[in-house]
């Protein structure tokens, strides 16, 4: 029970300080924190618009989150959410754009190729792992970069520009129905998808032979092996599985959010986002919802916040994040802090 | 019950301070529209950055200091119905970024950088009766001016510079990545080469990043080591790794001149070796975008608006040109430079911008 609660009371915990830490950050360098966070709200939940495009900031974070948190499951650290999500993002397109197929299908088709190819970028590393136990932290590393001079040279080779084509309709994952309602926001029906992806997961972790066995070689591998379990197929699946996810967020991006790809001169960052979504959410696909929420509201509604009155720079929205971040990841400081604080009482 | 009691303070503490912050917002909002109310109506400016911000020390910069130059020549302050800008920290956030400043009422919106093609392209035709301009990219719509620059011409005069500088009869070129306007760059620099000697070899690298400053500082050890003595960088902060590499080569050995020409703005200080008082940049090529975005700010004031135009800005019409911080080239190099400069402006030759006119122009040279 208390167990439970700590794994809800930190987060939020953490989310509290990091504001006020954030406010007294902000009073420091002579900004209004009032103002600051109220135009922080506002440019989340001011009107349809905000909100459109906050949820359109969620979706890929979502399954940043859920990649990494799967692989976590298994004891794997996957810090190639980003590479993997690069590459779906190109496929996606890719297939968005250059093939003509009926509608629903031609969705369907684009939305399993950038899964599939995300899959295929984290397959080789599980591989490495199981097969010759390669460390699976420089390996993924270092597809990332793999990944984002691929995609640049594929870009280049595709349509000899920087930016490609758009996808067709029958490809695209907007709502016109939600964009006029939105005041023509980029929220996309990808969202219902993550949340799909959400419960997917959470059924495999929780329900299936599957998802027990993964949980078993995380939790303790020689042990797994000993009770007849496949250790290096599993190693694999997972890392299998988590690339699925991440090249699914990329698709969010390249069939929902932006409509096309680009050459980009640096990763995207979502997918190292998406190590702070899980450790927020407590690896739970449940709470990686909420941390994803979390995470895409207050970057998005950050841009807000260097319009006048408050000129806040939307660094300062980093700021909090890493404070954030830094209280949820190091949980031990609450009880110490409690300790503290009741010691005192008693002393008094 | 003491934990609960203990998590409860902080639950409440917690909640006040949230609603705190939201009735803090209705305030906010009333100053607002009474501002609104009493200001007179002014012509206003502003851009969105892309995710270089606006202290990339290259054209992200430059266009704020271009809008900035204007602001003041026209008493504007910064700000709503003045001028402003805001920063994009992803690709995905030009969109929102533009809206906002739809939003704030500006007249002439500015996208820095062909990242914007598409979000310029979306938010143009939602917003008919807004004005925006794209720097390096061209958008076709009525209410959008495209704004180029033609980098091959300053280019061109850098590598009649570099040829007249070397002594080793070799020279390099480092681009970022093989995008059309980095193309510009190194198809003008070849010609300007070939001009003076056709026999001069350019060897050229393209590092593929604009932020791999250790790439860059590769590639230039490797054409400094094929023996080649200038190095001409268009490559964004990738270059500083070229200049990196050349000031160490001068540290380890004062006596071996190499030199490198900057890009975008004046890199003059990026070249100073310390403590030795030499310095390695020959020269820069310079893309006023500042100066662009303060014309095409201008003549929009003036009713004047370019729309559905692309203005390309050249060395007739000071968009580019060379640095001459540091004097490192002598008077009677200038004298050639600017023969060049001339035949140029008059259009007796075009400096070519792609690897096609390139190879026409350098056929031409041959059959001479």
């Amino acid at each position: 029970m208390s167990k439970n609660l700590n794994r809800i009371i930190i987060p939020v915990l953490s989310v509290i300080l990091g504001l006020i830490v954030g406010a007294i950050i902000m009073l420091v360098s002579g900004y209004n924190p009032i103002q600051g966070y109220s135009q922080l709200w506002n440019g989340i939940f001011g009107d349809v618009y905000v909100i459109g495009e906050s949820v359109r900031q969620i979706t890929p974070y979502i399954f940043a989150g859920l990649a990494f948190a799967f692989a976590i499951k298994t004891g794997l650290f996957n810090i190639g959410v980003e590479g993997q999500l690069v590459v779906g993002w190109f496929v996606s397109v890719y297939v968005g754009a250059a093939f003509q197929l009926p509608p629903g299908i031609h969705l369907i088709v684009a939305l399993l190729a950038g899964g599939l190819a995300g899959a295929l970028w984290a397959f080789i590393p599980g591989l490495l792992k199981a097969k010759l136990g390669v460390n699976e932290v420089v390996v993924t590393i270092m597809m990332n970069y793999t990944a984002l001079h691929v995609t640049n040279a594929l870009v280049r080779a595709w349509v000899g520009k920087d930016v490609s084509d758009k996808v067709h309709e029958t490809a695209s994952l907007r709502i016109p129905a939600w964009e006029e309602a939105t005041m023509y926001s980029r929220m996309h029906a990808g969202i219902i998808i993550a949340l799909i992806a959400v419960i997917v997961i959470w059924y495999l972790l929780r329900n299936t032979t599957i998802g027990y066995e993964l949980k078993a070689v995380g939790l303790n591998r020689d042990a797994a092996q000993y009770a007849g379990m496949n250790v290096e197929r599993n190693i694999v699946l997972a890392m299998v599985i988590s690339g699925f996810l991440a090249g699914l967020g990329g698709s969010m991006e390249g069939l929902g959010t932006f409509e096309y790809v680009s050459t980009k001169s640096g990763l995207t960052g979502i997918g190292f986002d998406g190590i702070a979504v899980s450790i927020l959410g407590a690896n739970h696909p449940i709470g990686i919802i909420f941390g994803a929420v979390l995470f895409g509201a207050l970057k998005y509604g950050a841009l807000s916040m260097p319009n006048p009155p408050a000129k806040i720079p939307e660094q300062m929205i980093s700021i909090i994040i890493a404070i954030i971040v830094f209280f949820a990841a190091s949980p031990y400081i609450f009880p110490w802090l409690k300790e503290k604080f009741t010691r005192k009482k008693g002393g008094n | 019950m003491k934990n609960k009691k203990w998590y409860l303070l902080l639950l409440l503490i917690a909640v006040a301070l949230i609603l705190g912050a939201c009735g803090g917002s209705g305030g906010g909002d009333d100053t607002e529209g009474t501002n609104e109310g009493a200001e007179e109506d002014n012509f206003s400016v502003a851009m969105v950055t892309d995710v270089g911000g606006v202290d990339d020390k290259s054209f992200n910069q430059s266009a704020w200091e271009g809008i900035q130059a204007f602001g003041k020549d026209y008493n504007l302050e910064q700000g709503d119905n003045g001028y402003d800008y805001l920063q994009s920290q992803s690709d995905a956030d030009y969109i929102p970024n533009l809206n906002q400043m739809v939003r704030r009422d500006f007249d002439l919106i500015f996208g820095i950088g062909y990242l914007f093609i598409e979000a310029i392209n979306e938010v143009a035709q939602q917003n008919p009766d807004v004005y925006f301009g794209i720097v390096d990219a061209e958008v076709d719509q009525p209410n959008v001016v495209s704004i180029m620059f033609k980098e091959q011409e300053a280019s061109f005069l850098a590598g009649v510079a570099a040829a007249l500088t070397t002594k080793t009869g070799k020279v390099g070129f480092v681009g970022g990545m093989e995008l059309d306007v980095i193309k510009r760059f190194e198809s003008g620099f070849r010609a300007g080469v070939a001009a003076v000697d056709p026999n001069i070899e350019v060897i050229v690298n393209y590092v593929g990043a604009f932020d791999d400053v250790a790439g860059g500082q590769q590639a230039a050890s490797a054409i400094y080591n094929q023996g080649a003595d200038v190095i001409f960088h268009a490559s964004g902060d990738t270059g500083n790794g070229v200049f990196a590499e050349a000031k160490e080569l001068v540290q380890q050995n004062p006596d071996n001149r190499v030199w490198v020409i900057g890009v975008d703005r004046d890199q003059y200080d990026q070249g100073e070796v310390e403590g030795l008082g030499i310095n390695v940049t020959l020269t820069s090529v310079l893309k006023h975008v500042g100066n662009a975005v303060y014309e095409v700010s201008e003549r929009t004031m003036n009713g004047d608006f370019p729309g559905g135009e692309t203005l390309w800005f050249g060395l007739a019409d000071e968009g580019v040109g060379l640095a001459t911080t540091g004097d490192h080239i002598p008077q009677e190099h200038w004298d050639v430079i600017n023969e060049w400069k001339e035949k140029i402006v008059n259009g007796e030759i075009t400096a070519p911008s792609t690897d096609e006119e390139l190879d026409a122009y350098l056929a031409e040279l041959g059959a001479e």
